[in-house]
């Protein structure tokens, strides 16, 4: 009887102790988002934590999409204040924002990430273009010696590397990548495989008629086995690649950045032809590098001075000593913006000038 | 049959069909033994192969290299605790550039080196932690300032991996993390005796860190305990009251046959449903925090209702029928019956069924991801209504990121994890082992 009574005692506790936590308000600034931008989101919040009086902010890696569908749902407490993006927000969400009155957003851009082709030190060295990323791993094609457009695609029957491109070599294609919740799988498509596909003449003429034809088209990649979702963790796929030497690997330039003893990135060229780029910190930096793309974050300002800190953290993330040239978010694979954005976005930052969408 | 009734010979067992029929039979016996045998052994190798490719890889993570320097404590940097207030040294202290400290400590060391980006390269080789020890260090001890003390400090990842022999020294530059020139000055060091390599006791008292040899695994550990903490309160009563009732009081009827075939349902649901439910439930009708162990508790224990259930009601089924008539034969109440008799004997097989559902509850993380309580958390939570992550997903986070030495912790923080997971299991057997009757 005894151990009944305490456990009811508990059990009532424990409910009412849920009830008026509620109540509370935060007092320590909490961040979802990206789980590209995560790495540099919390070395900033350890630093702010450890170099002011507030408190460590907290840092959830939920993805682009699920940070910003958490940050539009509302005002108050038990909302984030700030999300972190591997793409720039959507006007849908600017207006399921509005709709949840979160009407007021500053937009940070931190600097860019290069996605890179890579695979094992011994396998053989490929430079690719655009157009052959696109014609090996889009799921439709244009047909041999036709430029594309409404009635010309085929199916991708590509197997190997030189049917896309004579001087690649004869390896069978094998290509292991995010899965389409990431944003490197959203930056790739729209970069990587719509830019090969572009080159189409055909495809320009479907882009005028028809243009939700022309995204499914350029930007759907091929599900027959050629292309592997190796799940969101880019360490996964670069130990993959280390036992598969045939494979090639899709993942952010931070990974490569650690692991250069032990894979290589091949250089990819923008056009047939022209020069191919290495991705280098410097080439992803100055743009030469096609396949790069930037990195955000929205911060609510309705919850700036509500929720302490916020200003502090901003100042923090745009500062010369985090997201400079030299700074400690360069360090771990960040590639900073040109000094003049950089000013720009820290300006931005301390006036919390509002977003708006072009 | 009717043949070999009437010219009935006893079997002759010597014969050679009867020997080689024998002989099959053995040889049956035998490759299904081998092949049992073999089946053990296979099961066996893959753990010890697991087990010991975690420990060889975590072994590591459990230590840390340190570079020994000469800092000089300057007044100019620290300001003069004699001359002012203890708070306005303290705020001094706080204030204080530290990595001056180190700087002027190298200067020493490598006077050859002046150009400014070089300097910034050798401080480096010092974890960034190395700030906060020299200021905890000089907080505790005033009069350090104005003397020159050989210091032990943090060394940074990447000279942590190349002392422990994870970087080759042999590789091209280009490919190599540590550079030439870092690899000079490093070797210098070492010859000097200044690079030690010792137990890393930060692993186990720290919270999480973006740097390797500042992270720890303590605010995992109480996060998860206070995870567990909630989900056994809520779990355990109410688990144990619905197995006593269902299986003692419970009228035999098609609604308790159908919440019996729930139940057994439930135990096979996967354990991201929970999450979604704990995500709708407890945060979106409660507005419970997010990422508090509270709802992280609460959302466990669902999960492990159903196993504490069923196992608390075939221990109370094993308790045998004559206790009770025996009980109820002397006078007492089928309550008096139930707790003065059959759950004191039922309570090992309970006590074990509950740590396991408690076991399977440390390893989860898909229905905290639901939850919030993957993140990047630092603080150690000092309540259940505080931001916390727990043991599994201070895994997840560590294998996901991109620096090298991390790997060493993620295999360390799992050699945690199977520690308290074999100590639980231990206390399982120990408890049953005890309390077990045998009738």
């Amino acid at each position: 009887m005894k151990k009944l009574a305490v456990a009811a005692a508990l059990i009532s506790a424990a409910t009412f102790s849920t009830t008026d936590v509620e109540a509370q308000s935060r007092d320590q600034i909490r961040i979802v988002g990206s789980s590209t931008v995560f790495p540099f989101a919390t070395a900033v919040a350890e630093e702010f934590g450890r170099t002011t009086d507030f408190k460590t902010p907290i840092v959830e890696s939920t993805g682009s999409g699920g940070g910003l569908k958490l940050f539009c749902s509302g005002i108050g407490t038990n909302h984030p204040d700030i999300t972190n993006a591997s793409r720039r927000i959507k006007k849908t969400e600017v207006e399921l924002c509005a709709k949840n009155g979160v009407t007021d957003i500053v937009e940070v851009k931190i600097g860019f990430d290069g996605i890179v082709l890579a695979a094992a030190k011994d396998a053989a060295p490929m430079e690719l273009s655009l157009r052959d990323l696109y014609l090996a791993l889009a799921a439709k094609i244009p047909a041999p010696g036709t430029e594309g457009g409404e009635g010309n695609m085929i199916d991708n029957p590509n197997k190997t590397w030189n049917q896309v491109n004579a001087n690649l070599p004869n390896k069978p294609i094998v290509v292991l990548g995010p899965p389409p919740t990431s944003g490197t799988r959203d930056a790739f498509n729209e970069l990587a495989i719509e830019g090969g596909c572009k080159t189409f003449s055909g495809m320009k003429a479907i882009k005028k008629s028809n243009k939700s034809a022309y995204k499914a088209l350029c930007r759907g990649i091929r599900e027959d086995g050629a292309y592997t979702e190796a799940g969101e963790n880019d360490n996964l796929i670069v130990q993959k690649l280390q036992t598969n030497s045939e494979a090639v690997g899709i993942f952010g330039f931070s990974f490569l950045d650690q692991n250069g003893d032990v894979i290589q990135a091949f250089p990819v060229s923008k056009k047939e032809g022209a020069a191919s780029q290495a991705p280098t910190f410097e080439a992803i930096a100055d743009g030469s590098y096609p396949i790069s793309r930037s990195l955000y974050f929205y911060v609510k300002k309705a919850h700036v001075d509500v929720v302490p800190g916020i200003r502090e953290y901003l100042a923090e993330f745009t500062s010369d000593k985090a997201a400079g040239d030299f700074g400690y978010l360069a360090d771990r694979g960040l590639i900073p913006l040109p000094d003049e954005d950089r000013a720009k976005y820290e300006e931005d930052a301390r006036n919390l000038t509002n977003l708006t969408l072009d | 049959m009717s043949e070999t009734n009437k010219d009935f010979k006893p079997t002759d067992w010597h014969s050679d069909e009867m020997n080689a029929r024998i002989k099959r039979r053995y040889r049956k016996e035998k490759t299904f033994k081998a092949f049992g045998l073999g089946a053990v052994v296979v099961a066996a190798l893959f753990l010890v192969m697991l087990i010991g490719k975690i420990a060889s890889d975590g072994f590591f993570g459990f230590f840390q290299t340190s570079i020994e320097l000469d800092i000089p404590f300057e007044q100019s940097v620290l300001g003069n605790p004699r001359e002012m207030s203890p708070e306005a040294f303290q705020e001094q202290v706080k204030r204080a550039n530290m990595l001056r400290l180190i700087d002027a400590a190298m200067k020493e060391h490598f006077p050859e080196i002046t150009n400014r980006r070089e300097r910034r390269d050798l401080i480096r080789m010092v974890s960034t932690g190395a700030r906060g020890q020299l200021r905890d260090m000089i907080l505790a001890n005033p009069t350090l300032v104005g003397t020159t003390k050989r210091v032990s400090l943090l060394a940074s990842d990447d000279i942590d991996q190349l002392h422990k022999g994870k970087i080759d020294k042999n590789e091209p530059e280009a490919n190599r993390k540590v550079k030439d020139k870092e690899l000079g000055w490093y070797n210098k060091l070492e010859e000097e005796g200044r690079v030690t390599l010792h137990f890393h006791s930060t692993f186990l008292t720290h919270g999480d860190s973006r740097d390797p040899e500042m992270a720890g695994i303590w605010g995992a550990t109480v996060g998860s305990a206070l995870t567990l903490v909630v989900t056994l309160l809520i779990a355990f009563p109410i688990g144990v009251l619905a197995a006593i009732y269902l299986e003692e009081f419970a009228p035999k009827n098609r609604l308790t046959d159908l919440i019996e075939i729930n139940i057994n349902n439930l135990a096979a649901v996967p354990s991201i449903v929970f999450g979604l439910l704990g995500l709708a439930v407890f945060l979106g009708v409660m507005h419970l925090p997010r990422s508090a162990p509270l709802v992280g508790g609460l959302t466990l224990a669902l999960m492990t209702l159903p196993t504490i259930i069923i196992a608390s009601r075939a221990s109370i089924k094993a308790v045998p029928p004559s206790i009770r008539d025996a009980a109820r034969g002397l006078g007492a109440s089928p309550m008096q019956v139930v707790f003065h008799h059959v759950v004191p004997l039922a309570m090992p097989g309970i006590l074990t069924g509950t740590i396991i559902g408690m076991a399977q509850a440390l390893g989860e993380t898909a229905p905290l991801l639901m939850i919030g309580m993957v993140a990047f958390i630092v603080d150690i939570p000092g309540s259940v209504t505080d931001a916390a992550t727990a043991l599994p997903v201070q895994i997840f986070l560590w294998a996901d990121s991109p620096e090298r030495a991390f790997v060493e912790k993620t295999s360390a923080a799992i050699l945690v994890l199977l520690t308290f997971l074999i100590a639980m299991n231990g206390l399982a057997i120990w408890l049953r082992q005890k309390f077990e009757r045998h009738w």
